[in-house]
């Protein structure tokens, strides 16, 4: 476990990619078999089944560190890591106890079957054997709140420089499914286990936000333009007589949507498609709520299949005719792509349009029509671009609308987590409803560091009343409020919810009175309603 | 409502020390009980110490402690910007703060006194003891017909090796601070941070990089400083660092031969050296000259992952002049004091803690930053 946390600390201490690479690659040419093995598991995103809820481990942390579980909560919210927080409040180990990531995995998952009171036992040794690091991978694993700035990417050049094998051979051995269980280091990585996994998508290539103006990535000629769809990125294999579908996660969601099981028979063999799945109905797509409904359910009910059809917009096309085409020019494989699904004729595959311009002014207005059909932006991609892993700048871009935004009175703060836990950064805001302000979001984020400062100062001497760590502050303060969506709630006052809203500046130049009203907000939402079909 | 809490804050020091015990909220108070009230505005009148608008105040010797806003008579804690602040009429600190005092705030009108010596106003005993912050930094002790508050300014319990380590004192009253006042925060031993830092300063040297260490200007850059090992190399400075290490030494304080990072003396040095540079610098191009460099962060909030990662910082260490959470319970045991104030940081949760312990804890909003990251510290607030 000692050299697994150290590695962790080595790769959470820098930003630098590069130095958390060589770790990486000095961790795996060192260290024991077994727990290499776990080391590429865990930093692919492959996590142990949670065993012990996270309410229990709560209590045993707070019981253990002599705290009133209050304490132990209000501590949690402002560090913001429930494995973390653990780790700290706890007082340092008896004695210090030196075993293999394997074997601490090992008692985790053999308590999947065990009461709560062995679960405690098991728990309690080890926060009182290990240190404060390995603590705090032991309960990373078992929260199953595993992230870390690892990307199996890096853990794919980590591997390539550590063995000498090519990245992109790495990165496709990776992916797809394997489990630590059923197979070796040498057997997943050195390939020793011939690749006869038919199921095993491709990396995903990835887009960048394109920040500039379009015509500074030169001719419009040498670009491709279509939609950005909202719905979730798949991959859709056909390989030996089997249809895969893989989601963005690299998570193989064949069984939640029947509705591409047509496509196994009208896909030659040896095809792989790249594309976006989505939820569509009259010729149009459906918010992605919508879609949201689909995503958490395994078993679909025919009443879901028939509220929200799902299909599948291809946009790219990776494998033809059994052989890996992603080194061709994207003109090449959009070209048999549109031979493919012409020929499937099947009602779930479409083929994204292409959305023709003849210069970069005429595309910005294709742009903004973008909303009208539902769609996020535009993509651009490059006409002689090879199909690239991961997110590499250049070759494809993301072109999205501006979001929506509203002006709104700040009436509720509480203080932030982390790097900003000393500050009041989560802020609560209101619109108004006659004379009245009701409130209908949160955020945290979207002020610079010298305005949350501000803002903090601001908020400490014109508190009203605290409730907890809230505190109701004068309604004075007006921010501008960027949002990509909004839809209806039950559970909000305002009767809406917004997705991804942030502050996008301080409007220091409104009065309270200047902010806008709920019904403002209820507009949009007609219009989104509208546009969906609704 | 408004109306007392400006005008008479003793008043409303009172009602909520009143209210929390009889957990009856301001208004009711205020409208149920004329009698009650008119009671606490004799216990309010009578109060030794009042926390009003300007800062900290005692009515019977009409002097302030720490004010953040330009009163008649001010007695100082320490350094710090956050408690000595510019523009008051008279100053009065310990001998051991007032170097430091004088070359921020420049010509002041300012008195010094010994460690513990009685200075009495209008009948008040006031004297300044150890708090264990940084060098020279002070519990100011106030004592008038037997009752005795103690405001503790910014203290740390465990001793440095540098400045005059923290005296605990008994007290009626105690005014804490509470920067770290969350069980998140226990520090590992001085010791074990700085052999973390001398390894990494090794390991930098031998890949060619400058360490670049980052801490606030007074008081931890100089506890550093003396606890570095200066046989691994040359340790170079900026220009706020230094020019505090030359008032402490002339002081007296023993620190170890520094110089200032001057392209054209001293570059040839820079692989090899450890650069100590006050938080004001990051992500200027005062930092990024040293071309290979790793930088890191000194200081309690790299504690916490969080803070750690989304600094532009290659290492944190923690190391922090505040008292950790157990060092704050011990502190405030060891006063015995019934009542306690709490400023700095997580007052709301930390009073709400002391309570469940059985104490009379109140929390009171401050002026003061504690140990804030991302404030850079002025040089000096002197216009
Ligand atoms: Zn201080
Ligand atoms: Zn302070």
């Amino acid at each position: 476990m000692r050299a697994f946390a150290e590695l962790f600390l080595q790769v959470d201490q820098t930003n630098k990619t590069n130095d958390k690479i060589d770790a990486l690659a000095a961790f795996l040419t060192s260290a024991q078999h077994e727990d290499k093995l776990w080391a590429v598991a865990l930093f692919c995103g492959r996590r142990p089944r949670r065993t012990v809820s996270t309410t229990l481990l709560r209590q045993w942390a707070a019981e253990a560190a002599g705290l009133p579980l209050w304490l132990f909560e209000d501590s949690y919210h402002i560090v913001g890591d429930l494995a973390e927080t653990i780790a700290l409040v706890l007082p340092p180990a008896k004695t210090l106890q030196e075993h293999s990531l394997r074997y601490w995995i090992d008692r985790m998952r053999s308590l999947e079957h065990a009461d709560d009171l062995e679960r405690k036992a098991t728990v309690l040794e080890a926060w009182q054997s290990l240190d404060y690091s390995g603590r705090f991978i032991f309960n990373k694993l078992i929260t199953g709140n595993w992230r870390v700035g690892i990307s199996t990417k890096m853990v794919a050049k980590a591997i390539a420089k550590a063995y000498a094998i090519d990245q992109n051979v790495v990165l496709h051995r990776l992916s797809g499914q394997w489990s630590p269980d059923d197979l070796s280091f040498d057997q997943l990585i050195l390939g020793q286990q011939a690749s006869d996994d038919y199921s095993k998508p491709y990396p995903f290539c990835l887009a960048y936000p394109l920040e500039e103006a379009p015509c500074s990535l030169g001719a419009p000629t040498d670009w491709y333009a279509e939609y950005k769809w909202d719905g979730i990125r798949g991959q859709i294999i056909r390989r030996a007589g089997e249809l895969y579908v893989w989601s963005r996660g690299e998570e193989l969601v064949t069984e939640k949507y029947p509705e591409y099981e047509v496509l196994r028979t009208v896909l030659p063999d040896g095809t792989v498609l790249d594309g976006e799945i989505i939820a569509w109905r009259n010729e149009a797509p459906l918010p992605f709520a919508a879609l949201q409904t689909r995503i958490g359910r395994k078993n679909v009910s025919k009443k879901q299949l028939q509220d929200t059809p799902v299909i599948f917009i291809a946009y790219d096309l990776l494998e033809y005719q059994g052989r890996d085409i992603r080194h061709l020019p994207f003109h090449q494989r959009r070209h048999w792509l549109e031979q493919l699904v012409a020929v499937a004729q099947a009602p779930c595959l479409l083929l994204s349009p292409r959305v023709p311009f003849l210069h970069w002014e005429a595309l910005e207005a294709l742009r903004l029509d973008a909303k009208a059909i539902g769609a996020e932006g535009l993509m651009l991609k490059k006409i002689d671009s090879t199909y690239k892993t991961g997110r590499k700048r250049g070759d494809w871009w993301k072109w999205k609308l501006p979001p929506l935004s509203v002006d709104a009175v700040l009436i509720y703060a509480q203080q932030g987590h982390g790097r900003r836990a000393n500050l009041f950064t989560d802020f609560t805001f209101a619109v108004w409803r006659g004379e009245e302000l009701v409130p209908f979001t949160k955020s945290y984020s979207g002020l610079t560091d010298e305005e949350f400062r501000e803002v903090d100062a601001w908020i400490r001497r014109n508190t009203l009343e605290r409730f907890g760590p809230v505190r109701a502050v004068r309604p004075e303060l007006v921010f501008e409020i960027a949002f990509e969506g909004i839809q209806k709630s039950t559970r909000h006052k305002s009767g809406i919810a917004l997705r991804f809203p942030r502050m996008l500046r301080w409007r220091k130049d409104k009065k309270a009175t200047e902010a806008n009203h709920l019904k403002d907000l209820l507009r949009l939402l007609g219009d989104e309603c509208l546009e969906a079909g609704l | 409502m408004r109306f007392l809490q400006q005008e008479s804050s003793g008043i409303w020091r009172a009602c909520n020390l009143f209210s929390a015990l009889e957990g009856l909220a301001l208004h009711e108070e205020y409208v149920l009980k004329k009698n009650h009230l008119i009671f606490l505005f004799v216990l309010a009148c009578m109060a030794l110490i009042q926390f009003t608008e300007r800062g900290i105040y005692c009515p019977q010797a009409d002097v302030y402690i720490d004010p953040w806003l330009p009163v008649d008579k001010a007695l100082i804690t320490h350094g710090h910007s956050d408690h000595a602040r510019w523009g008051h009429r008279h100053y009065l600190c310990t001998h051991a703060a007032r170097p430091v005092i004088e070359y921020r705030l420049g010509h002041i009108a300012v008195e010094s006194v010994h460690w513990g010596e009685p200075v009495y106003i209008h009948g008040v005993r006031f004297s300044f003891h150890p708090a264990g912050h940084i060098p020279g930094s002070a519990q100011i002790r106030v004592e008038h017909k037997g009752e005795v508050w103690v405001i503790s300014g910014d203290y740390k319990t465990a001793p440095d090796g540098l400045g005059e380590p923290f005296e605990p004192l008994t007290c009626h009253h105690f005014v804490t601070e509470s920067t770290f006042g969350l069980p998140v925060y226990r520090w590992r031993s001085q010791s074990e941070i700085m052999q973390d830092i001398n390894t990494w300063w090794q390991c930098n040297q031998a890949q060619g990089k400058t360490s670049v260490l980052i801490a606030y200007a007074l008081g931890k850059a100089q506890r550093i400083l003396s606890n570095l090992e200066p046989s691994i190399g040359p340790i170079l400075t900026h220009g706020a660092v230094e020019n505090i290490n030359e008032v402490l030494r002339t002081q007296g304080l023993r620190l170890p031969p520094t110089q200032r990072v001057e392209a054209a003396l001293n570059k040839h040095l820079w692989p090899q050296a450890l650069v100590l540079a006050p938080p004001s610098a990051l992500n200027t191009p005062w930092i990024s000259r040293f071309k290979t460099a790793s930088i890191g962060i000194a200081s309690g909030w790299m504690a916490l992952r969080g803070a750690r990662r989304r600094r532009a910082a290659d290492r944190g260490f923690v190391l922090s002049d505040h008292a950790d959470w157990p060092g704050l319970q011990q502190a405030i045991a060891a006063t015995g004091a019934e009542y306690v104030y709490v400023t700095h940081g997580y007052t709301d949760i930390f009073t709400q803690y002391l309570r469940q312990c059985g104490l009379q804890a109140q929390a009171v909003d401050t002026r003061f930053s504690g140990e804030s990251l991302d404030v850079p510290e002025p040089e000096t607030e002197a216009p």
